[in-house]
Protein backbone atom coordinates (compact mmCIF):
# COMPACT_ATOMS: atom_id res chain seq x y z
CA UNK A 1 0.00 0.00 0.00
CA UNK A 2 1.68 3.23 -0.76
CA UNK A 3 1.64 5.92 1.58
CA UNK A 4 0.85 9.79 1.41
CA UNK A 5 4.90 10.51 1.90
CA UNK A 6 5.77 8.73 -1.31
CA UNK A 7 4.28 12.00 -2.82
CA UNK A 8 7.05 14.11 -0.69
CA UNK A 9 9.78 12.51 -3.09
CA UNK A 10 10.12 15.21 -6.00
CA UNK A 11 10.19 12.04 -8.72
CA UNK A 12 7.06 10.91 -7.69
CA UNK A 13 5.58 13.82 -7.37
CA UNK A 14 6.72 14.80 -10.50
CA UNK A 15 5.00 11.90 -12.27
CA UNK A 16 1.65 11.90 -10.48
CA UNK A 17 0.85 15.47 -11.29
CA UNK A 18 2.02 15.15 -14.79
CA UNK A 19 -1.19 13.66 -15.28
CA UNK A 20 -2.86 15.35 -12.15
CA UNK A 21 -2.25 18.82 -12.84
CA UNK A 22 -3.95 18.89 -16.41
CA UNK A 23 -6.93 17.23 -14.67
CA UNK A 24 -7.36 19.30 -12.37
CA UNK A 25 -6.54 22.38 -13.92
CA UNK A 26 -9.50 21.49 -16.74
CA UNK A 27 -11.73 20.40 -14.22
CA UNK A 28 -10.86 24.11 -12.20
CA UNK A 29 -11.84 25.94 -15.49
CA UNK A 30 -14.97 24.43 -16.01
CA UNK A 31 -16.45 24.36 -12.63
CA UNK A 32 -15.39 28.02 -11.95
CA UNK A 33 -16.63 28.76 -15.46
CA UNK A 34 -20.24 27.09 -14.64
CA UNK A 35 -20.54 28.62 -11.09
CA UNK A 36 -19.69 32.36 -12.21
CA UNK A 37 -21.45 31.97 -15.54
CA UNK A 38 -24.63 30.98 -13.30
CA UNK A 39 -24.41 33.29 -10.92
CA UNK A 40 -23.89 36.47 -13.35
CA UNK A 41 -26.64 35.27 -15.74
CA UNK A 42 -29.00 33.27 -14.25
CA UNK A 43 -29.50 34.43 -10.74
CA UNK A 44 -32.08 37.04 -9.75
CA UNK A 45 -31.78 39.92 -8.10
CA UNK A 46 -32.15 40.26 -4.27
CA UNK A 47 -34.82 42.63 -3.26
CA UNK A 48 -32.83 44.97 -1.00
CA UNK A 49 -29.21 44.60 -2.72
CA UNK A 50 -29.97 44.62 -6.42
CA UNK A 51 -27.78 42.94 -9.03
CA UNK A 52 -24.51 43.47 -6.17
CA UNK A 53 -26.07 40.18 -5.05
CA UNK A 54 -23.85 38.90 -7.90
CA UNK A 55 -20.53 39.68 -6.50
CA UNK A 56 -21.09 37.45 -3.65
CA UNK A 57 -19.70 34.19 -6.58
CA UNK A 58 -16.58 36.28 -6.04
CA UNK A 59 -16.27 37.62 -2.71
CA UNK A 60 -17.10 34.36 -0.73
CA UNK A 61 -15.22 32.34 -2.83
CA UNK A 62 -11.88 34.02 -3.10
CA UNK A 63 -12.09 35.33 1.05
CA UNK A 64 -12.49 31.98 2.28
CA UNK A 65 -9.48 30.36 -0.03
CA UNK A 66 -6.74 33.64 0.90
CA UNK A 67 -7.63 31.82 4.46
CA UNK A 68 -6.99 28.69 3.18
CA UNK A 69 -4.03 28.83 1.54
CA UNK A 70 -2.34 30.56 4.81
CA UNK A 71 -3.86 27.52 6.59
CA UNK A 72 -2.16 25.14 3.86
CA UNK A 73 1.33 26.98 4.17
CA UNK A 74 1.36 26.61 7.62
CA UNK A 75 0.90 22.97 7.49
CA UNK A 76 2.91 22.62 4.74
CA UNK A 77 5.39 24.96 6.57
CA UNK A 78 5.18 22.36 9.65
CA UNK A 79 5.71 19.12 7.36
CA UNK A 80 8.47 21.02 6.17
CA UNK A 81 10.01 21.97 9.35
CA UNK A 82 9.49 18.55 11.38
CA UNK A 83 9.76 15.66 8.15
CA UNK A 84 12.33 17.81 5.98
CA UNK A 85 10.42 17.09 2.71
CA UNK A 86 11.49 19.56 0.35
CA UNK A 87 8.33 19.55 -1.91
CA UNK A 88 6.43 20.07 0.96
CA UNK A 89 8.49 23.42 1.50
CA UNK A 90 8.16 24.69 -2.43
CA UNK A 91 4.46 23.64 -2.21
CA UNK A 92 4.39 26.75 0.54
CA UNK A 93 6.35 28.82 -1.81
CA UNK A 94 3.94 28.57 -4.45
CA UNK A 95 0.40 28.98 -2.73
CA UNK A 96 1.65 32.58 -1.34
CA UNK A 97 0.90 34.29 -4.52
CA UNK A 98 -2.13 32.64 -5.01
CA UNK A 99 -3.14 33.30 -1.54
CA UNK A 100 -2.15 37.08 -2.14
CA UNK A 101 -4.51 36.99 -5.50
CA UNK A 102 -7.20 35.66 -3.66
CA UNK A 103 -7.15 38.14 -0.87
CA UNK A 104 -6.87 40.79 -3.63
CA UNK A 105 -9.81 39.50 -5.01
CA UNK A 106 -11.69 39.33 -1.70
CA UNK A 107 -11.35 42.98 -0.79
CA UNK A 108 -11.74 44.85 -4.43
CA UNK A 109 -15.18 42.99 -4.86
CA UNK A 110 -15.34 43.64 -0.83
CA UNK A 111 -14.99 47.35 -1.82
CA UNK A 112 -17.15 47.35 -4.83
CA UNK A 113 -19.77 45.94 -3.06
CA UNK A 114 -19.72 48.06 0.08
CA UNK A 115 -19.67 51.13 -1.98
CA UNK A 116 -23.50 50.69 -2.75
CA UNK A 117 -24.06 49.12 0.35
CA UNK A 118 -22.60 50.91 2.70
CA UNK A 119 -22.05 53.77 1.24
CA UNK A 120 -18.40 53.11 1.48
CA UNK A 121 -15.24 51.98 -0.47
CA UNK A 122 -13.66 50.98 2.47
CA UNK A 123 -14.29 51.14 6.01
CA UNK A 124 -12.31 50.14 9.36
CA UNK A 125 -14.64 47.02 9.97
CA UNK A 126 -12.77 44.06 12.13
CA UNK A 127 -13.16 41.66 9.02
CA UNK A 128 -11.32 44.15 6.01
CA UNK A 129 -9.08 44.90 8.65
CA UNK A 130 -8.22 41.52 9.29
CA UNK A 131 -7.79 40.69 5.22
CA UNK A 132 -5.85 43.70 5.05
CA UNK A 133 -3.04 42.54 7.85
CA UNK A 134 -3.38 38.92 6.16
CA UNK A 135 -2.34 40.82 3.05
CA UNK A 136 0.29 42.53 4.59
CA UNK A 137 1.81 39.31 5.82
CA UNK A 138 1.70 37.62 2.55
CA UNK A 139 3.68 40.36 1.13
CA UNK A 140 6.10 40.09 4.01
CA UNK A 141 6.10 36.23 3.56
CA UNK A 142 7.08 36.59 -0.35
CA UNK A 143 9.41 39.05 -0.17
CA UNK A 144 11.48 37.37 2.43
CA UNK A 145 11.20 34.16 -0.10
CA UNK A 146 12.15 35.95 -2.40
CA UNK A 147 15.35 37.74 -0.60
CA UNK A 148 17.15 34.50 0.58
CA UNK A 149 18.98 32.91 -2.17
CA UNK A 150 20.27 30.03 -0.22
CA UNK A 151 16.70 27.65 -1.22
CA UNK A 152 17.08 25.53 2.31
CA UNK A 153 17.25 28.82 4.79
CA UNK A 154 14.86 30.34 2.55
CA UNK A 155 12.16 27.69 3.55
CA UNK A 156 13.13 27.50 7.02
CA UNK A 157 13.19 31.01 7.85
CA UNK A 158 9.95 31.04 5.64
CA UNK A 159 8.46 28.58 7.83
CA UNK A 160 9.10 29.95 11.35
CA UNK A 161 7.50 33.38 9.91
CA UNK A 162 4.38 31.64 8.83
CA UNK A 163 4.37 30.03 12.17
CA UNK A 164 4.78 33.40 13.98
CA UNK A 165 2.88 34.95 11.50
CA UNK A 166 -0.49 32.55 12.03
CA UNK A 167 -0.16 33.57 15.94
CA UNK A 168 -0.20 37.27 15.17
CA UNK A 169 -2.99 37.12 12.56
CA UNK A 170 -5.31 35.08 14.97
CA UNK A 171 -4.05 37.52 17.75
CA UNK A 172 -4.69 40.70 14.77
CA UNK A 173 -8.04 39.32 14.03
CA UNK A 174 -9.22 39.40 17.76
CA UNK A 175 -8.05 42.71 18.32
CA UNK A 176 -9.33 44.20 15.58
CA UNK A 177 -12.70 42.67 17.09
CA UNK A 178 -11.90 44.21 20.04
CA UNK A 179 -11.24 47.75 18.76
CA UNK A 180 -14.15 48.31 16.35
CA UNK A 181 -17.54 46.66 16.28
CA UNK A 182 -18.28 46.16 12.60
CA UNK A 183 -20.44 46.50 9.55
CA UNK A 184 -19.82 43.78 7.92
CA UNK A 185 -22.79 41.00 7.97
CA UNK A 186 -22.29 37.71 9.53
CA UNK A 187 -20.73 34.45 7.69
CA UNK A 188 -23.69 34.14 5.01
CA UNK A 189 -23.34 30.45 5.05
CA UNK A 190 -22.76 28.96 8.02
CA UNK A 191 -24.23 24.63 8.91
CA UNK A 192 -27.09 25.63 11.46
CA UNK A 193 -28.66 28.11 9.79
CA UNK A 194 -28.78 26.75 6.36
CA UNK A 195 -32.08 29.31 5.40
CA UNK A 196 -30.09 32.10 5.66
CA UNK A 197 -28.91 32.21 2.33
CA UNK A 198 -31.66 31.43 -0.44
CA UNK A 199 -30.75 27.90 -2.81
CA UNK A 200 -31.07 29.84 -5.51
CA UNK A 201 -27.47 31.87 -4.81
CA UNK A 202 -26.66 28.97 -2.68
CA UNK A 203 -26.05 26.43 -5.64
CA UNK A 204 -23.81 28.59 -7.90
CA UNK A 205 -22.03 29.69 -4.68
CA UNK A 206 -20.90 26.15 -3.34
CA UNK A 207 -20.21 25.65 -7.26
CA UNK A 208 -17.59 28.72 -7.89
CA UNK A 209 -16.22 27.64 -4.45
CA UNK A 210 -14.98 24.33 -5.64
CA UNK A 211 -14.11 26.00 -8.80
CA UNK A 212 -11.66 28.15 -6.83
CA UNK A 213 -10.84 25.66 -4.82
CA UNK A 214 -9.74 24.10 -7.73
CA UNK A 215 -7.79 26.76 -9.48
CA UNK A 216 -5.75 26.98 -6.22
CA UNK A 217 -5.03 23.51 -6.05
CA UNK A 218 -3.83 23.83 -9.94
CA UNK A 219 -1.56 26.47 -9.28
CA UNK A 220 -0.16 25.59 -6.58
CA UNK A 221 0.62 21.79 -8.41
CA UNK A 222 2.24 23.94 -11.25
CA UNK A 223 4.00 26.42 -8.93
CA UNK A 224 5.78 23.24 -7.50
CA UNK A 225 6.48 21.82 -10.50
CA UNK A 226 8.34 24.64 -11.41
CA UNK A 227 10.08 25.09 -8.47
CA UNK A 228 11.10 21.48 -7.96
CA UNK A 229 12.36 21.57 -12.23
CA UNK A 230 14.17 25.22 -11.05
CA UNK A 231 15.97 23.37 -8.01
CA UNK A 232 17.13 20.37 -10.25
CA UNK A 233 18.09 22.98 -12.72
CA UNK A 234 20.35 24.67 -10.58
CA UNK A 235 21.86 21.70 -9.03
CA UNK A 236 22.50 20.41 -12.60
CA UNK A 237 24.65 23.69 -13.46
CA UNK A 238 25.93 23.86 -10.25
CA UNK A 239 27.40 19.96 -11.25
CA UNK A 240 28.70 21.31 -14.02
CA UNK A 241 30.65 23.70 -12.99
CA UNK A 242 32.14 21.35 -10.33
CA UNK A 243 33.79 19.17 -13.20
CA UNK B 1 -26.41 38.97 -23.57
CA UNK B 2 -25.55 41.09 -20.41
CA UNK B 3 -28.32 40.36 -17.93
CA UNK B 4 -30.42 43.66 -16.61
CA UNK B 5 -27.95 45.01 -13.81
CA UNK B 6 -30.14 48.37 -12.85
CA UNK B 7 -27.89 50.88 -11.08
CA UNK B 8 -25.32 48.74 -9.92
CA UNK B 9 -24.13 47.46 -13.41
CA UNK B 10 -20.80 49.67 -13.15
CA UNK B 11 -20.14 48.09 -9.29
CA UNK B 12 -21.24 44.07 -10.40
CA UNK B 13 -18.92 44.30 -14.17
CA UNK B 14 -16.33 46.03 -12.71
CA UNK B 15 -16.34 43.19 -9.97
CA UNK B 16 -15.88 40.25 -12.53
CA UNK B 17 -13.81 41.95 -14.48
CA UNK B 18 -11.15 42.72 -12.16
CA UNK B 19 -11.12 39.57 -10.25
CA UNK B 20 -10.91 37.45 -13.64
CA UNK B 21 -8.32 39.72 -14.61
CA UNK B 22 -6.09 39.14 -11.71
CA UNK B 23 -6.61 35.39 -11.69
CA UNK B 24 -6.00 35.41 -15.60
CA UNK B 25 -2.97 37.54 -15.12
CA UNK B 26 -1.37 34.96 -12.12
CA UNK B 27 -2.55 31.59 -14.24
CA UNK B 28 -0.69 33.48 -16.99
CA UNK B 29 2.31 34.05 -14.94
CA UNK B 30 2.62 30.44 -13.47
CA UNK B 31 1.91 29.23 -16.92
CA UNK B 32 5.01 31.47 -18.55
CA UNK B 33 7.26 30.36 -15.36
CA UNK B 34 6.93 26.65 -15.90
CA UNK B 35 7.34 27.08 -19.58
CA UNK B 36 10.66 28.65 -19.17
CA UNK B 37 11.78 26.29 -16.43
CA UNK B 38 10.55 23.26 -18.53
CA UNK B 39 12.95 24.84 -21.50
CA UNK B 40 15.67 25.63 -19.51
CA UNK B 41 15.81 22.53 -17.72
CA UNK B 42 15.69 20.64 -21.04
CA UNK B 43 18.68 22.67 -22.38
CA UNK B 44 20.61 21.83 -19.28
CA UNK B 45 19.32 18.20 -19.59
CA UNK B 46 20.69 17.99 -22.86
CA UNK B 47 24.02 19.68 -22.74
CA UNK B 48 24.42 17.44 -19.72
CA UNK B 49 23.67 14.05 -21.82
CA UNK B 50 26.20 14.99 -24.89
CA UNK B 51 28.94 15.53 -22.46
CA UNK B 52 28.70 12.87 -20.73
CA UNK C 1 24.73 37.57 30.71
CA UNK C 2 25.62 40.81 32.40
CA UNK C 3 28.74 41.41 30.77
CA UNK C 4 26.86 40.52 27.30
CA UNK C 5 24.24 43.18 28.44
CA UNK C 6 26.59 45.89 29.67
CA UNK C 7 28.94 45.49 25.83
CA UNK C 8 25.67 45.93 23.62
CA UNK C 9 24.20 48.95 25.67
CA UNK C 10 28.15 50.56 25.63
CA UNK C 11 28.10 49.77 21.99
CA UNK C 12 24.89 51.06 21.21
CA UNK C 13 25.54 54.18 23.07
CA UNK C 14 28.98 54.66 21.45
CA UNK C 15 28.71 52.85 17.80
CA UNK C 16 27.70 56.39 15.80
CA UNK C 17 23.94 57.64 17.10
CA UNK C 18 21.73 54.06 17.27
CA UNK C 19 21.03 55.51 20.69
CA UNK C 20 18.79 59.00 20.64
CA UNK C 21 18.16 58.11 16.65
CA UNK C 22 14.71 57.01 17.71
CA UNK C 23 14.55 59.34 20.50
CA UNK C 24 14.97 62.02 17.81
CA UNK C 25 12.38 60.64 15.54
CA UNK C 26 9.51 60.40 17.94
CA UNK C 27 9.98 64.11 18.65
CA UNK C 28 10.00 65.24 15.09
CA UNK C 29 6.84 63.04 14.27
CA UNK C 30 4.97 64.94 17.31
CA UNK C 31 6.06 68.04 15.97
CA UNK C 32 5.17 67.21 12.56
CA UNK C 33 2.27 66.01 13.19
CA UNK C 34 0.24 69.25 14.55
CA UNK C 35 2.09 71.28 11.59
CA UNK C 36 0.37 68.99 9.25
CA UNK C 37 -3.25 68.62 11.20
CA UNK C 38 -3.67 71.66 12.18
CA UNK C 39 -3.46 73.62 15.81
CA UNK C 40 -6.97 72.45 16.75
CA UNK C 41 -6.76 71.65 20.53
CA UNK C 42 -9.72 69.11 20.58
CA UNK C 43 -8.51 67.60 17.44
CA UNK C 44 -4.96 66.75 18.42
CA UNK C 45 -6.46 65.48 21.67
CA UNK C 46 -8.15 62.99 20.14
CA UNK C 47 -5.84 61.88 18.06
CA UNK C 48 -2.75 62.29 20.57
CA UNK C 49 -3.08 58.38 22.23
CA UNK C 50 -2.56 56.77 17.98
CA UNK C 51 0.00 59.45 17.15
CA UNK C 52 2.18 58.45 20.06
CA UNK C 53 1.91 54.92 19.50
CA UNK C 54 2.24 55.08 15.90
CA UNK C 55 5.62 57.06 16.45
CA UNK C 56 6.73 55.20 19.23
CA UNK C 57 6.54 52.02 17.02
CA UNK C 58 7.86 53.66 14.17
CA UNK C 59 11.37 54.78 16.15
CA UNK C 60 11.58 50.71 17.80
CA UNK C 61 11.66 50.35 13.87
CA UNK C 62 14.20 52.50 12.86
CA UNK C 63 17.21 50.84 15.44
CA UNK C 64 16.15 47.55 14.70
CA UNK C 65 18.76 46.25 11.87
CA UNK C 66 21.99 47.16 14.27
CA UNK C 67 20.57 44.50 16.80
CA UNK C 68 22.37 41.62 15.08
CA UNK C 69 24.37 43.72 11.87
CA UNK C 70 27.01 45.14 13.86
CA UNK C 71 27.80 41.15 15.52
CA UNK C 72 27.15 39.75 12.10
CA UNK C 73 29.58 41.41 9.98
CA UNK C 74 32.54 40.87 12.79
CA UNK C 75 31.67 37.19 13.37
CA UNK C 76 31.44 37.98 17.04
CA UNK C 77 27.15 36.25 16.34
CA UNK C 78 29.24 32.80 15.81
CA UNK C 79 31.03 33.50 19.12
CA UNK C 80 27.94 33.80 20.84
CA UNK C 81 26.44 31.25 19.10
CA UNK C 82 29.37 28.64 20.07
CA UNK C 83 29.28 30.69 24.05
CA UNK C 84 28.32 28.55 27.03
CA UNK C 85 25.31 30.89 27.23
CA UNK C 86 22.30 29.66 25.02
CA UNK C 87 21.83 31.07 22.23
CA UNK C 88 17.91 31.78 23.30
CA UNK C 89 19.80 33.82 26.20
CA UNK C 90 21.37 36.00 24.11
CA UNK C 91 18.90 37.03 21.94
CA UNK C 92 16.87 38.16 25.21
CA UNK C 93 19.20 40.06 26.28
CA UNK C 94 20.40 41.82 22.79
CA UNK C 95 16.06 42.64 22.84
CA UNK C 96 16.34 44.15 26.55
CA UNK C 97 19.45 45.83 25.31
CA UNK C 98 17.45 47.33 22.61
CA UNK C 99 14.68 48.28 24.94
CA UNK C 100 17.17 50.05 27.10
CA UNK C 101 18.26 52.38 24.49
CA UNK C 102 15.53 52.80 22.39
CA UNK C 103 11.54 51.35 24.39
CA UNK C 104 12.88 53.07 27.77
CA UNK C 105 13.63 57.18 26.45
CA UNK C 106 10.52 56.57 24.27
CA UNK C 107 8.42 55.76 27.67
CA UNK C 108 10.22 58.91 29.73
CA UNK C 109 9.79 61.24 26.66
CA UNK C 110 6.18 60.33 25.69
CA UNK C 111 4.73 62.43 28.67
CA UNK C 112 6.17 65.64 27.24
CA UNK C 113 5.39 65.09 23.94
CA UNK C 114 1.70 64.61 24.73
CA UNK C 115 2.12 67.64 26.22
CA UNK C 116 2.52 69.10 22.31
CA UNK C 117 -0.03 66.86 21.28
CA UNK C 118 -2.88 68.23 23.89
CA UNK C 119 -3.03 65.16 25.98
CA UNK C 120 -5.99 65.21 28.20
CA UNK C 121 -4.39 64.68 31.58
CA UNK C 122 -6.27 61.97 32.64
CA UNK C 123 -4.59 59.90 29.68
CA UNK C 124 -0.63 60.79 30.93
CA UNK C 125 -0.64 58.32 33.26
CA UNK C 126 -2.03 55.43 30.92
CA UNK C 127 0.34 56.91 28.32
CA UNK C 128 3.24 55.89 30.32
CA UNK C 129 1.77 52.75 31.79
CA UNK C 130 0.89 51.57 28.49
CA UNK C 131 4.23 51.91 26.78
CA UNK C 132 5.59 50.50 29.40
CA UNK C 133 4.04 47.29 29.55
CA UNK C 134 3.82 47.35 25.20
CA UNK C 135 7.41 48.97 24.16
CA UNK C 136 8.83 45.30 25.52
CA UNK C 137 6.97 43.49 23.18
CA UNK C 138 7.56 45.71 20.27
CA UNK C 139 11.65 44.93 21.28
CA UNK C 140 11.38 41.35 21.00
CA UNK C 141 9.24 41.24 18.16
CA UNK C 142 11.74 43.64 16.78
CA UNK C 143 14.28 41.22 17.65
CA UNK C 144 12.95 37.95 15.68
CA UNK C 145 12.56 40.31 12.08
CA UNK C 146 16.09 41.60 13.10
CA UNK C 147 16.86 37.20 13.37
CA UNK C 148 15.22 36.82 10.35
CA UNK C 149 16.72 39.17 7.95
CA UNK C 150 20.48 39.64 9.25
CA UNK C 151 22.05 37.81 6.67
CA UNK C 152 20.76 39.68 4.06
CA UNK C 153 22.70 42.83 2.31
CA UNK C 154 19.41 45.15 2.31
CA UNK C 155 17.05 43.85 4.70
CA UNK C 156 16.13 47.46 6.18
CA UNK C 157 12.78 47.43 4.00
CA UNK C 158 12.11 43.88 4.07
CA UNK C 159 12.62 44.09 8.05
CA UNK C 160 9.64 46.64 8.40
CA UNK C 161 7.50 44.66 6.18
CA UNK C 162 7.76 41.90 8.26
CA UNK C 163 8.32 43.21 11.74
CA UNK C 164 5.02 46.03 11.35
CA UNK C 165 2.09 43.68 10.98
CA UNK C 166 3.46 41.46 13.88
CA UNK C 167 2.86 45.04 15.40
CA UNK C 168 -0.27 45.77 14.78
CA UNK C 169 -1.38 43.04 18.24
CA UNK C 170 0.36 45.62 20.23
CA UNK C 171 -0.63 49.01 18.77
CA UNK C 172 -4.01 48.44 18.57
CA UNK C 173 -4.59 47.49 22.29
CA UNK C 174 -2.08 50.20 23.39
CA UNK C 175 -3.17 52.95 22.18
CA UNK C 176 -6.61 51.91 22.86
CA UNK C 177 -5.74 51.89 26.54
CA UNK C 178 -4.63 55.11 26.22
CA UNK C 179 -7.88 56.72 24.61
CA UNK C 180 -10.15 54.45 27.02
CA UNK C 181 -8.21 56.17 29.58
CA UNK C 182 -8.48 59.12 28.62
CA UNK C 183 -11.78 59.01 28.32
CA UNK C 184 -12.73 58.10 31.56
CA UNK C 185 -13.90 53.90 29.99
CA UNK C 186 -12.98 50.68 31.79
CA UNK C 187 -9.60 50.15 31.18
CA UNK C 188 -9.65 46.28 32.32
CA UNK C 189 -9.76 44.08 28.83
CA UNK C 190 -6.96 46.58 27.03
CA UNK C 191 -4.34 46.42 30.09
CA UNK C 192 -4.60 42.63 30.28
CA UNK C 193 -5.15 41.79 26.99
CA UNK C 194 -1.57 44.43 26.03
CA UNK C 195 0.38 42.86 28.76
CA UNK C 196 -0.59 39.54 28.03
CA UNK C 197 0.46 39.97 24.57
CA UNK C 198 4.25 41.55 25.82
CA UNK C 199 4.32 38.31 28.15
CA UNK C 200 3.36 35.71 25.67
CA UNK C 201 5.99 37.66 23.13
CA UNK C 202 8.80 37.81 25.74
CA UNK C 203 8.31 34.03 26.88
CA UNK C 204 8.44 32.46 23.22
CA UNK C 205 9.67 34.82 20.62
CA UNK C 206 13.50 34.39 22.27
CA UNK C 207 13.21 30.74 21.24
CA UNK C 208 12.02 31.43 17.54
CA UNK C 209 14.85 34.20 17.22
CA UNK C 210 17.23 31.56 18.09
CA UNK C 211 16.20 29.06 16.27
CA UNK C 212 16.40 31.77 13.34
CA UNK C 213 19.75 32.90 14.49
CA UNK C 214 20.58 29.12 14.11
CA UNK C 215 19.68 28.47 10.89
CA UNK C 216 21.09 31.94 9.14
CA UNK C 217 24.43 30.87 11.01
CA UNK C 218 24.35 27.55 9.31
Amino acid sequence: MSSFWEYANPRKFMQTTDWLLPVVAWSAVVVTATGLIWGFFFTPDDFRQGSTVKIIFLHVPSALMAINAWIMMLVASLVWVVRRHHVSALAAKAAAPVGLIMTMIALFTGAVWGQPMWGTWWAWDPRLTSFLILFLLYLGYIALWAAIEDPDTGADLTAVLCLVGTVFALLSRYAAFFWSQGLHQGASLSLQSGTRVDWAYKAPLYVSMAGFALIFVALVLAGTRTEIRNRRMKALVARERMA
Amino acid sequence: MIPELGRYATEVLSAYVVSLALLGGIVAWYWLRARAARSQLDQVEQRQERNE
Amino acid sequence: MIALLIRDLRLAIRAGGGFGLGLAFFLILAVLVPLGVGPEPAVLAAIAPGVLWVGALLACLLSLDRIFALDWEDGSLDLLATAPIPLEGVVTIKAMAHWITTGLPLVLAAPVLGVLLNLPPEAFGWLVISLLLGTPALSVIGTFGAALTVGLKRGGLLLSLLVLPLYIPTLVFGAELVSRGAAGLPIQTALALLAGITAGSVAILPFASAAVIRINLR
